[in-house]
């Protein structure tokens, strides 16, 4: 048996564009980014501005996605959430995975680092999300927007706590592939060739636990997207008048007998995003697996 | 790797009480007063007395130390007085809530039914629709089989309970009128009749909360059987003439099983601690809900209690996933 | 000649031709949810109001409050008054008589004893009575005989109603509790989780924060009642569950605080299984003024009064403010028929509210920004917010976490943008903002920030110990941890004057007017602005009857009366 390393190789890109499901995920996603991006600065209603006669629309010409409870125009309120929700979910999802899969390797590759490693993950995982949320905000809100600004500091306090509280099931996977594979031919040949362990872990480990961290940076964005909202309302996060797709999602369930678009539409932008982003990470796995080719 | 547990084992006791100190601190310095709930028409002198009846007043270390030997002493000799009908446990004060002055552990102890029952099923269930969603996907990569099934599990994970909880809620229970929408906990099953009337009301949050296990068990399945059909194994098993069923069922699981073990390891302890928001929705009080209701209050005994218990269950499923690498894989090795 | 005896009873039966709802038990059960489910049944232990209403279904007062706030005798047999002679001419002194014949739901006699032992039990130390406030002033207890108590007051008590009235001071019995005193209060949780007691209803099964079974008391007072063997009453969920279990699914035959959106509640309603029912007390929803100044460079001297308010010490500030806010669309909008425009902080009962404040009501933008004008706050540089002498009408407006008042404080801050004030908005989980963790910069005692919103009311129907929190020394100051119910900070000689009088006065008519006064110097000087007088929302199933709802007692205070009519 010889499994041959993964590695990324020249052509990845094109490689990639070979893969429909990328290119879906991918197109989907550029959409999704260009929407939010541009989108607030097109559509000329503000998503703050209340107008309590045309409160509880439903979908029509002069509000696609319909108005809120206050007369707010939804569709405004989608755009301008994703940006937030885009951002917050990115970088959160990118500091919980570049944390679970550097905690995985090393506890994977170096043998005296996996029982303090994974005792660390064992209290993270024990220790209890909520209070450790308010402490959190308790200890570092003020220092973090006295450095940063009010909202650049809440958007970091909320990157770090939803990334830095999130990283435990990705360690953990990614070192239960490591124990396998350090054992394989592959990996033992490139040892006894003298490969260092930092070089062995990046060009030979790395690659092949690439599925399982893909999986979980798409799961890992859904939920970073609705932790979000889940701050907001422990008043952790933006505030009550900053929409976000997940506080949206959530301010919209208890109309959802009543008014189920305005539930559905950041729904499906929720869903919409994190199956672009599935897609694009299959597609990346598929270009970059060499068997497949 | 009887010596490699035996040490896991014992290295699980410094570690828990690290835990149980990290987490006491950490309620300790959270912003929270068990007086939040107490409504403003009690004047604030009487709120100072109703602390300090709580033993608030108390040292930090003093407490903790109480805690402590509550959790590992007392409470085991009364488990231990339960069991055997003997009486070391007399007099001695147990882990107190401080929402409802009752022991802690037996409310524990009241509400791991439900939570078990609702709970324990959907993650069974969850499981065992997730494997074959997830060999299948990849065995059929990029089928419609595959296409469909990468859809619905991702728009299946990517909607919050919160949302599909109340969905379903609309849907059943009040224009179809099938199932309940609140969990009866006091409803006892004695007969077939009893049964079905668990299992209709069991239906809606099972649902809810199998589609999210599904969905994060089947990706990783499929990713997982997708690394490994392109292995030199499967086309040696393949030449040596085995059928598709064996190499898929045997060689290729087996192999594949490492990231989905640890998946459903790190879900296990859950089963126990419940599901917090749909727990909620459907008014079942399991674990979950207590947790969060004590973490609301703030009940900091309770809190700790339950979280302790939570962090207990952690470290042996983690050594669990960890002995079971060493079977599913026997190259890993431990010393 | 002999019957065999079920001859004889078929007969009686057929002969009295009772009705159902005239025999105990008869109608099985009813099942009622509290999306907050109770921790405790000793209403001494917790202020919460989902254990004291749990609770009133077996432990009874003397006297309580009806729908209308007028006080009925219930284990006592009068109301004890000057005129009746039960009160004594100097104000020092109550006599309470028991009803005759009460007793335990245990089959045992209800004295005087049990009575005395009930102040007992609050006020022994180390217990940490929740309701220790409403028997504060009472020096001794005397028992005049087994049926007859005395309570001595340390001085004259113009409102001596405050002791074993009301959900929230019922009557132990001294048997069950006697070894629970102090510090020991909390163990006894047999007897907390199981009080013995006189009402309609005994307890079968307790979970806490779950579920109680009760079934009815066969030692009830009157043979006839109540109605229902069984009383299941759930906890958990939330409002919006709760609603739906009563309204659409029928599961529920009556649901507390649901607290809704107006449009939810009535579609809901118009399914036709049940009703909602709302009834006024003296809950307002209102926004508190900081007049101190909680800019942050001010460390420990934050919101003290130190430092006096930038700019919301400027009264004319604080009363545009208050012109900008169109009270009626926040009810309409916030809590429909569950909600009232007042401006009033004490909007009831009826003799106390004052009139003189009436012109809030509507909303004037034009005068606020008038105001404002000649008070010297312009946009001198025109970014749209009003400044004077270098400092900006810019507030950090905060509240608890709550779809409502998230709502409300959008709208507010909209129509503060456009008189120019610019409003940053915060919300803080409940059991933070409520809490009084003198460590935590978010509760709002500390009054971290410039406004804030919540609402509040008081126990009874007596203003005096709630128009008393604008004192000046209840001022929450770091050096009383910040416990003090002066939130506003505010501090009037004149006030505190009122204060003092209104401890002298007894007679209810003079009362009244020294209420309205005080109300009207906090209204006249927007120390806090008055948005939405609130009541107390229910829904019940339509097959329930007897359902009174109460806001001046326990919502379950006529429990024994419920009953299930014929649809």
């Amino acid at each position: 048996m010889s499994d041959a390393p993964l590695a990324p190789v020249p052509g990845l890109a094109r490689r990639v564009l070979h893969q429909p499901g990328a290119v879906l995920g991918g197109g989907l996603f550029a959409v999704i980014v260009l929407a939010v991006l541009i989108g607030p600065l097109l559509w000329p209603i503000a998503p703050e501005f209340i107008d309590v006669a045309a409160r509880n629309q439903g979908p029509n010409l002069a509000h696609p996605f319909g108005t809120d409870q206050l007369g707010r125009d939804t569709f405004a309120r989608v755009l301008w959430g994703g940006r937030i929700s885009l951002a917050v979910g990115l970088s959160a999802m990118a500091v919980a995975l570049l944390l679970g899969t550097l905690v995985g390797l090393l506890a994977g590759v170096f043998r005296w680092l996996d029982g303090p490693l994974m005792r660390l993950t064992d209290v993270f995982l024990a220790l209890p999300l909520l209070p450790l949320l308010l402490v959190m905000v308790l200890l570092f809100r003020d220092s973090l927007s006295g450095v940063f600004g009010p909202e650049g500091g809440i958007f970091i306090l909320i990157v770090l706590a939803i990334g830095g509280t999130s990283w435990m099931n990705t360690a953990r996977i990614v070192r239960g592939d490591t124990l396998a594979l350090r054992e394989r031919e592959f990996v033992l040949a490139a040892r006894a060739a003298g490969c260092r362990p930092v070089a062995l872990m990046l060009r030979h480990i790395l690659p092949n636990v690439l599925s399982p961290i893909l999986v979980s940076g798409a799961l890992g964005l859904s939920t970073a997207i609705v932790t979000e909202s889940a701050l907001s309302f422990l008043g952790l996060g933006f505030p009550p008048d900053f929409p976000t797709w997940g506080r949206l999602l959530s301010d919209a369930v208890i109309y959802l007998a009543d008014y189920p678009a305005r539930a559905i539409c950041p729904g499906l932008a929720i869903s919409l995003t994190v199956l672009s982003v599935t897609y694009l990470g299959d597609g990346l796995r598929d270009a970059m697996d060499p068997r497949l080719h | 790797m009887l010596s490699y547990t035996i040490r896991r084992l014992a290295f699980a006791v410094p570690t828990l009480l690290v835990i149980s100190l990290l987490i006491f601190l950490l309620l300790e310095l959270a912003p929270g007063d068990p007086m939040a709930q107490v409504p403003l028409t009690v004047p604030p002198e009487v709120k100072a007395q109703m602390r300090e009846a709580l033993g608030l007043g108390e040292p930090v270390h003093l407490r903790y130390w109480k805690w402590l030997v509550q959790m590992v002493w007392v409470e085991p000799l009364v488990l231990v007085d339960h069991l055997f009908g003997t009486d070391f446990s007399e007099g001695k004060l147990r882990i107190l809530s401080w929402q409802h002055r009752g022991p802690v552990m037996d409310v524990v102890v009241q509400r791991l039914p439900q939570t078990l029952w609702v709970v324990g099923t959907a993650y069974v269930v969850g499981i065992l629709i997730a494997l074959p969603i997830g060999i299948w996907s990849a065995y059929r990569r990029a089928s419609i089989f595959d296409q469909a099934g990468t859809f619905v599990t991702v728009v299946g994970y990517s909607v919050p309970p919160f949302f599909t909880g109340p969905l379903l809620i609309l849907v059943f229970a009040v224009q179809l009128g099938w199932f309940p929408a609140i969990y009866d906990t006091t409803h006892r099953v004695t007969d077939w009749q009893g049964f079905t009337v668990q299992l209709k009301q069991m239906v809606l949050p099972v649902m809810v909360l199998s589609l999210q296990t599904t969905a994060q068990i089947a990706r990783y399945m499929r990713a997982a059987v997708l690394d490994n059909l392109g292995q030199d194994y499967v086309r040696t098993a393949r030449a040596k003439g085995l059928s598709e069923a064996t190499v898929l069922g045997v060689h290729v699981l087996r192999n594949s099983m490492i990231p989905v073990v640890t998946v459903i390891a790190l879900g296990m302890p859950a089963i126990f601690g419940g599901a917090i928001i749909t727990e909620q929705i459907f008014s079942i009080n399991g674990i979950g809900a207590q947790l969060i209701g004590a973490i609301k209050a703030p009940d900091m005994p309770t809190v700790h209690t339950i979280t302790f218990l939570f962090a207990v269950l952690i470290v042996l499923t983690n050594l669990a996933a960890d002995l079971l690498y060493g079977w599913l894989d026997p190259r890993i090795r431990y010393e | 000649m002999r019957y065999p005896g079920f001859v004889l009873a078929a007969v009686l039966t057929s002969v009295m031709g009772l009705p159902a709802q005239a025999e105990r038990g008869a109608q099985g059960q009813v099942n009622i949810i509290y999306w907050q489910a109770p921790s405790i049944l000793n209403p001494y232990l917790s202020g919460g109001t989902k254990d004291l209403e749990a609770a009133s279904l077996i432990l009874e007062p003397l006297a309580r409050y009806d729908e209308t706030g007028s006080m009925v005798p219930w284990l006592a047999e009068r109301i004890p008054t000057v005129e009746n002679g039960d009160v004594s001419e100097d104000l020092t002194s109550i006599i309470w008589t028991l009803q005759e014949g009460l007793s335990w739901s245990d089959g045992t006699p209800v004295t005087a004893q049990d009575v005395k032992f009930t102040w007992d039990y609050c006020t022994a130390p180390g217990g940490g009575c929740a309701q220790a406030e409403k028997y504060s002033g009472i020096e001794a207890i005397d028992i005049l005989d087994p049926r007859r108590v005395k309570l001595h007051f340390d001085g004259p008590m113009p409102f001596p109603y405050s002791a074993f009235i009301g959900a929230q001071s019922p009557i132990l019995q001294k048997a069950q509790f006697a070894d629970c005193l102090g510090p020991r209060a909390p163990e006894c949780t047999a007897q907390n989780f199981a009080p013995v007691g006189t009402g309609p209803f005994v307890v079968e099964e307790f979970r806490p924060n779950d579920v109680i079974t009760y079934t009815a008391n066969p030692e009830y007072r009157d043979p006839a009642k109540p109605a229902f063997a069984r009383v299941l009453f759930k906890g958990g969920g939330d409002a919006t569950s709760a609603a739906r279990a009563v309204l659409e699914t029928g599961e529920f035959d009556y649901a507390w605080n649901l607290q809704l959106a107006p449009d939810v509640l009535s579609n809901m309603e118009s399914a036709g299984r049940g009703r909602v029912v709302s009834a006024f007390g003296t809950l307002v929803e209102r926004i508190v003024i900081n007049l101190t100044d909680p800019a942050r460079g001010l460390g420990p001297a934050r919101s003290t009064r130190a430092h006096p308010h930038p700019f919301l010490s400027d009264a004319a500030v604080r009363q545009a403010l208050s012109l900008a806010i169109d009270r009626a669309l926040l009810v309409e909008l916030g809590y429909g028929t569950a909600g009232r425009v007042t401006c009033n902080v004490l909007p009831a009962p009826a003799i106390y509210a004052s009139d003189a404040n009436d012109a809030c009501k509507r909303q004037d933008i034009p005068r606020a920004k008038a105001l404002l004008d000649m008070a010297g706050w312009i946009d001198s540089n025109g970014d749209g917010v009003r400044d004077k002498d270098g400092v900006a009408l810019s507030l950090l407006f905060q509240t608890s976490t709550n779809a409502v008042r998230q709502d409300f404080q959008a709208l507010i801050k909209q129509w503060w943008s456009q008189i120019g004030v610019e409003t940053e908005l915060r919300n803080i989980d409940a059991s933070v903002f409520f809490g009084s963790d003198p460590g935590s910069p978010d509760t709002f005692q500390k009054f971290y920030a410039d406004v804030q919103m919540y609402a509040r009311n008081f126990d009874g129907t007596d203003p005096a110990a709630y128009l008393a929190n604008w004192q000046c020394d209840k001022t929450p100051t770091p050096e009383n941890q910040w416990q003090g119910s002066n939130i506003s900070r505010y501090c009037s000689e004149a006030y505190d004057a009122l204060i003092a009088q209104m401890q002298q006065t007894a007679d209810i008519s003079a009362r009244a007017a020294i209420a309205r006064a005080m109300n009207d110097r906090l209204m006249q000087e927007f120390i806090l602005l008055p948005l939405v007088d609130r009541g107390r929302v229910a829904a019940h199933a339509n097959s329930l009857g007897g359902v009174r709802l109460n806001v001046w007692d326990s919502e379950l205070w006529n429990i024994a009366d419920w009953h299930r009519k014929d649809l």
